[in-house]
């Protein structure tokens, strides 16, 4: 569903990350590890189509990702439900996609409530429910339990599960134990990139002033 | 689409979206101008056509930079770049929400503002239509200076100054509109110009815009 060749991402015109090569199968999880700084979120946001990659391919249909940043996206004086509603109807699902994520992460009692009265947590679910109601098969997850209690991981967790047994696909970066019996953890250490003195790629100029 | 334009209009009229921020700066531009220079006709008459675009522009300008930047500050530009809807799309929403909420109010409100201003009533009709048909270009190249300076800090300077030489033409030939159109005369130049400026900037920038939030977002 998603397999990478060889890629090497930048942020900032520079090279964080190089000769990253891996696939992904339906049904298939990847957790991604290292130490802040490394390029989980660049490579992340390579992946999703934000930025172009520096060399190497991407082979996996656009249509098919949906990414989940850092930040929720939550509108604050709309409501739980109207948040929700309003990604559905662009990812062009219905109401009841809607009702199953509410369902999912245990939102319905707070449906009226408008984002900015609900708890950093309460957001963070309200921000993983979007990628029920977006019906893409490979989710690429940024930091996606920060900020959540243990029973609201465990919600998370058995979300993942359920979509990855459905044929699904998800690509985390954490440093949390999600106990994914299938996930396959990936250390992005060995992966970064060497600087132009030693041979790496020194990396458009320019770029850092876009 | 539909469900953006609805969103943005919804979020736009609750507590602190800035609906009535330019209408609110407009009515002060136009209620302070003859308290300041005085209440003659013979002084504010000449001048209203001038007056009345230029309150309408800066009203316009007030409120560009919350376009793009809201979105851009809670991920959700991240998250529109990357679902379904083409960021073209977007900007041409953006756009048109803009002007549902800037532009358009300040149309319909005009006549009022130009009977404070000494408007001959022969005017009020080419005050009107040629706000309708400027302010479209108004809210479109604005769109498109939000999206050159999204990722900025403190952006709205650098945005004012990149957007005001775009806004002079529909400026110079909005106010000319008015001013023939006072005085009797063909009105038919300024007024396809206009139409022009406003047809080009619709046709065109957004595609503009989106290739700038495209580079923004890296």
């Amino acid at each position: 569903m998603l397999s990478l060749s060889n890629l090497t991402v930048a942020r900032g015109g520079i090279a964080v990350l190089e000769g990253v090569s891996l696939s992904l199968g339906a049904g298939e999880a990847l957790v991604l590890r290292g130490p802040n700084g490394l390029g989980k979120t660049t490579l992340l946001r390579t992946i999703a189509g934000l930025q172009p990659a520096m060399a190497g391919e991407i082979h996996a249909d656009p249509e098919s990702l949906v990414y989940a940043s850092h930040a929720d996206g939550l509108k604050p004086t709309l409501t739980v439900q109207e948040n929700l509603t309003f990604w559905a109807s662009v990812f062009g699902q219905g109401q009841a996609a809607v009702t199953a994520a509410l369902r999912a992460m245990d939102l319905e009692k707070l449906t009226d409530r408008p984002a900015q009265n609900l708890s950093a947590g309460q957001k963070r679910r309200l921000g993983l429910a979007r990628l029920l109601v977006t019906g893409r098969p490979v989710w690429l997850l940024d930091e996606p339990t920060v900020s959540l209690d243990a029973a609201s991981v465990g919600l998370f967790a058995a979300m993942v599960k359920r979509h990855l047994a459905s044929g699904g696909a998800a690509v985390l970066a954490t440093h949390i134990d999600l106990g994914l019996e299938t996930a396959t953890v990936l250390d992005l250490s060995p992966f970064r990139a060497r600087p132009p003195s030693e041979g790496g790629m020194g990396g458009a100029f320019d770029e850092a002033f876009l | 689409m539909l469900a953006l334009l609805i969103r943005d209009l919804r979020i736009s009229v609750r507590a602190g979206g800035g609906f009535g921020l330019g209408l609110g700066f407009f009515l002060i531009i136009c209620i302070l101008v003859p308290l300041g220079v005085g209440p003659e006709r013979e002084v504010l008459a000449p001048a209203a056509p001038g007056i009345l675009w230029v309150g309408a522009l800066l009203a316009c300008l007030l409120s560009l930079d919350r376009i793009f930047a809201l979105d851009h500050e809670d991920g959700s530009l991240d998250l529109l770049a990357t679902a379904p809807l083409p960021l073209e799309a977007v900007a041409f929403i953006k756009a048109l929400v803009h002007w549902m909420t800037t532009g358009l109010p300040l149309v319909l409100i005009s006549p009022l503002l130009g009977v404070l201003l000494h408007l001959p009533d022969a005017a009020m009709g080419w005050l009107m239509l040629s706000l309708l048909l400027g302010t479209p270009a108004l809210s479109v190249i604005g769109a498109f200076g939000a999206a050159l300076t999204v990722g900025l800090r403190r952006g709205g300077l650098l945005l004012s100054l990149l957007v005001l030489p775009l806004y002079m033409p529909t400026l110079i030939f909005g106010a000319e509109v008015i001013r023939r159109g006072a005085l009797g005369m063909d009105v038919s130049t300024p007024l396809a110009l206009l139409a022009g400026i406003s047809l080009g900037s619709v046709a065109l920038l957004p595609f503009a815009a989106a290739a700038a939030l495209r580079i923004n977002l890296r």
